[in-house]
């Protein structure tokens, strides 16, 4: 079984507090045993540096701890930081002094003589000291490297580096009051220390409350490492001034920057407090200022956003009342205010009018005086100045913010960018709004067409009615979703087959509802296996009664008899039907008399049109066709014309129907070019067999 | 893009229209005819000698009138149009029900014919 170690930062934290207590231990039973060893006499042949470096690698591993526990801490929350520094001395003053009581209780016994007890309880609090000394400085280089820069961060790490190497120096048993190595390495690091020290961007960022909680903690915090230091350093019952001797650089280091650093923030929060409800405002506004541009994305109304300005404005400028009167889209004027009451409203307005005390501040990018912003100083009213400006969207004034203050000319320029900030970020939140609005309108639309695309794709037939004497094949396609063309089919009988191409006058939507009619119509009086022209008379009755005055469908209708090889046709108005005869070998159109659907709208219309009758052999070929494809025209305003198209079925008359399908629609569009087809386009082709 | 003037000569009136007939432009020819009818005039020229393109919606408006200058017997002939103008009316069939004489001095005889 193979032990799999992954190295996250929680294994890191758990194997270096492993570590470091196991060491601590190990060192504490050393020191037991070598006063066992002194008491018996005994020389346990142990170096004498092997306790210090123990006591050095706990100092090592615990760095590595706090490294990798402070790192989980969430960048921010600053106070909570130093609570931690705080809880952790308050354990490590509690163990202290706690011991400290035990000692005076059993003052005089024996048990306090105890060497075992007294190294033991000695050992214990000096690693909870240094536990907190490492504990405060990892939390201090994090506040420090808040909102770092190149040169910070490589300093700090000369620092650190200097710190870590500083822990080994106790190995030459210097000490600071006599050596002067000693001296000038720890002098070194605590100016590097009271330099790294300056780094205070942190505190900015504190607000009032959380500077007063800061400044209590940092100060509970200094305490301790008085305490702390005292107890290590100064002899019981002894003046300050005689110190232990210090021999460990790392713990003295560690002490003064500690120490200053306290010092330093706690002067410097001190100092930011009174200004810090500037700091705080500046603060608000920018947030005020990403609500109005979000708020309404959020799917809140046009009304909110206006509260949102109002309040945001009136807490920046320290207004009494103010309101906000808009006028959208010519409705009535809304009027939002706020601390001032609707009859006090029309008096202030009044007394804006009146009053000659104004500034006019010219907005340089609006070219009417309708956007100027004014400053009015009135004079018989509870507010002394007012401040009126106007609201824009799309370049149109739709309404005016006032708002006032009790004391005159207490707008100062400051006030009146940020007002104008704000004024201009609703302009922007609005439109935004607005267009976002029409966006998923269109996009509704969108959809409802796509729906109509596909119903009226559903009423072209997918399957064409023929037997084996032709083969027949059809495209088609709309310049807009939908649109007016329309072919069908028809088995009349065994050998018999109804073929109909049709247009509707106009484009879009409304064509495509009469074609949709023309469906209707097509599909019950084929069912009545009427002649061609009977079809159309019928047809003209009914559409007569359906379609609007300017509409008129064209259409031919075919009957092939494919028993007989005749080809029987009327032809309403429709594009001349282009045939190719196999045996002339030439294409031609048909001419003959027409006349659309729907122009004569009474009984007059037989007269206008004819049947045809031809006989078809094999390889012949019809092209049906709308004038999408006939008229459609280039760049040049050429049309592709009836010439090109039989020109084109005289050179291709031996593909089959797809294939010659294919070859008029790539040429049409090359014709063309790169201008959008503007109208639909519709082609049948059917070759006899 | 289209352009309509009226103007008044003699017993007639002619009306000009300039430019393209489609879906969207000939709304503005159906309104100067349709204020030509309501105000009575009897004798009505239509100038196509600039009309370079007619659309369905176009030929719309010719056609909805038909019925209206029947009853009412007015006379009103178009001219001047062009070779693929004259085709649209002719495969559409309004040449069977529309008077359409090749230029303005032909249109001007058959107006003073009848």
């Amino acid at each position: 079984m193979s032990l799999k170690i992954q190295f996250t930062p929680k294994f890191y934290m758990r194997s270096s507090v492993t570590m470091a207590i196991i060491i601590w231990v190990i060192a504490t039973l050393i020191r037991i045993l070598e006063i066992l060893a002194t008491k018996s006499g005994v020389d346990l042949e142990i170096s004498k540096y092997l306790p210090i470096l123990l006591q050095d690698l706990f100092y090592v591993f615990i760095l590595v701890y706090y490294r990798h526990k402070i790192r989980l801490v969430e960048s921010g929350g600053f106070v909570d930081l130093l609570w931690r520094v705080f809880a952790i001395g308050l354990v490590t003053t509690v163990i202290s002094i706690s011991i400290r009581l035990f000692y005076e209780s059993i003052a005089g016994s024996m048990l306090a003589e105890n060497e075992f007890l007294n190294t033991f309880l000695y050992n214990l609090n000096r690693a909870l000291i240094s536990v907190f000394l490492i504990s405060t400085f990892t939390v201090w280089k994090k506040l420090i490297l808040y909102q770092k820069s190149r040169n910070l961060v490589i300093y700090w790490n000369i620092f650190e580096l200097a710190l870590l190497c500083s822990i080994f120096f106790n190995l030459t048993e210097l000490n600071l009051q006599q050596s002067l190595l000693f001296k000038i390495l720890f002098g070194a690091l605590a100016i590097m220390a009271i330099i790294l020290s300056g780094n205070l961007k942190w505190v900015a960022y504190l607000n009032f409350k959380q500077k007063w909680k800061s400044v209590l903690i940092i100060l509970l915090i200094t305490i301790y490492i008085f305490y702390f230091f005292s107890y290590l350093y100064v002899a019981p019952d002894e003046a300050l001034e005689a110190f232990n001797a210090i021999d460990d650089l790392f713990v003295i280091v560690l002490f003064t920057f500690l120490l200053f650093y306290s010092i330093f923030s706690l002067l410097v929060i001190l100092f930011n407090l009174p200004t810090s409800s500037v700091f705080e405002k500046k603060m608000e506004e920018a947030i005020n200022f990403q609500r109005l541009s979000q708020s309404i994305q959020q799917g809140e109304s046009e009304d909110q956003i206006f509260d949102v300005l109002l309040n945001s404005s009136m807490n920046a400028v320290y207004a009494d009342a103010g309101w906000i009167e808009v006028n959208m889209d010519d409705e009535d004027t809304k009027i939002r205010s706020k601390h001032i009451s609707r009859e006090n409203i029309n008096k202030v307005k009044e007394q804006i009018m009146i009053s000659k005390n104004r500034t006019v501040i010219k907005n340089p990018l609006a070219p009417n005086s309708d956007s100027d912003r004014v400053l009015i100083n009135l004079r018989k009213s509870t507010y002394k100045s007012a401040f009126v400006v106007p609201l824009t969207i799309k370049n149109e004034v739709k309404g005016f913010m006032y708002l006032l203050n009790e004391v005159s000319d207490s707008f100062n320029k400051e006030m009146i960018n940020i007002i104008n900030t704000f004024a201009s970020q609703v302009s922007v939140s609005i439109e935004n709004f607005r267009l976002m609005g029409e966006a998923l309108l269109n996009e509704r639309y969108k959809e409802e067409l796509n729906i109509a695309k596909s119903v009226q794709r559903a009423l072209l037939p997918k399957e064409l009615d023929h037997d084996s004497a032709f083969s027949i094949h059809a495209f088609t396609e709309a310049a807009a979703e939908v649109g007016g063309d329309y072919y069908d089919t028809f088995q009349l009988s065994e050998h018999r087959f109804a073929i109909v191409i049709g247009d509707v006058s106009g484009k879009g939507t409304s064509a495509a509802f009469h074609m949709s009619q023309m469906k209707g119509i097509f599909q019950s009086l084929v069912q009545l296996d009427l002649s061609a022209e009977e079809f159309l008379i019928n047809a003209n009755t009914a559409l007569s009664k359906c379609l609007e005055r300017t509409s008129f469908i064209t259409l031919t209708y075919f009957i092939i008899d494919t028993e007989q090889k005749v080809l029987e046709f009327s032809r309403a108005g429709h594009c001349p039907t282009l045939f190719y005869s196999k045996e002339e070998k030439k294409a031609k159109y048909f001419e003959n008399k027409g006349l659309g659907l729907g122009i004569i709208r009474n009984s007059t219309y037989k007269n206008f049109i004819q049947v045809n009758r031809v006989n078809f052999s094999k390889d012949d070929i019809l092209v049906l066709y709308t004038d999408g494809i006939s008229e459609a025209s280039n760049a040049k305003h050429e049309e592709f014309g009836y010439e090109r198209m039989k020109s084109l079925l005289d050179q291709n008359a031996h593909y089959d129907p797809p294939m010659i399908q294919k070859v008029f629609i790539s040429k049409l569009y090359e014709f063309c070019g790169g201008k959008d087809l503007n109208d639909d386009y519709t082609m049948v082709v059917i070759k006899f067999n | 893009m289209i352009e309509i003037k009226k103007e008044t000569e003699n017993n007639y009136l002619v009306i000009s229209v300039i430019g393209e007939a489609d879906a969207s432009s000939s709304i503005h020819l159906d309104k100067a005819i349709r204020e030509a009818l309501d105000e009575g005039h009897m004798q009505m020229l239509v100038d196509c000698t600039n009309l370079n393109y007619i659309s369905s919606a176009g030929l719309g408006v010719f056609m909805s009138y038909i019925e209206e200058i029947s009853e009412k017997s007015i006379n009103f002939i178009l001219f001047g149009l062009s070779e693929k103008v004259l085709k649209v009316f002719g495969i559409l069939g309004l040449d069977q029900l529309l008077k359409i004489e090749n230029d303005k001095e032909q249109a001007v005889s058959a107006l003073n014919g009848i």
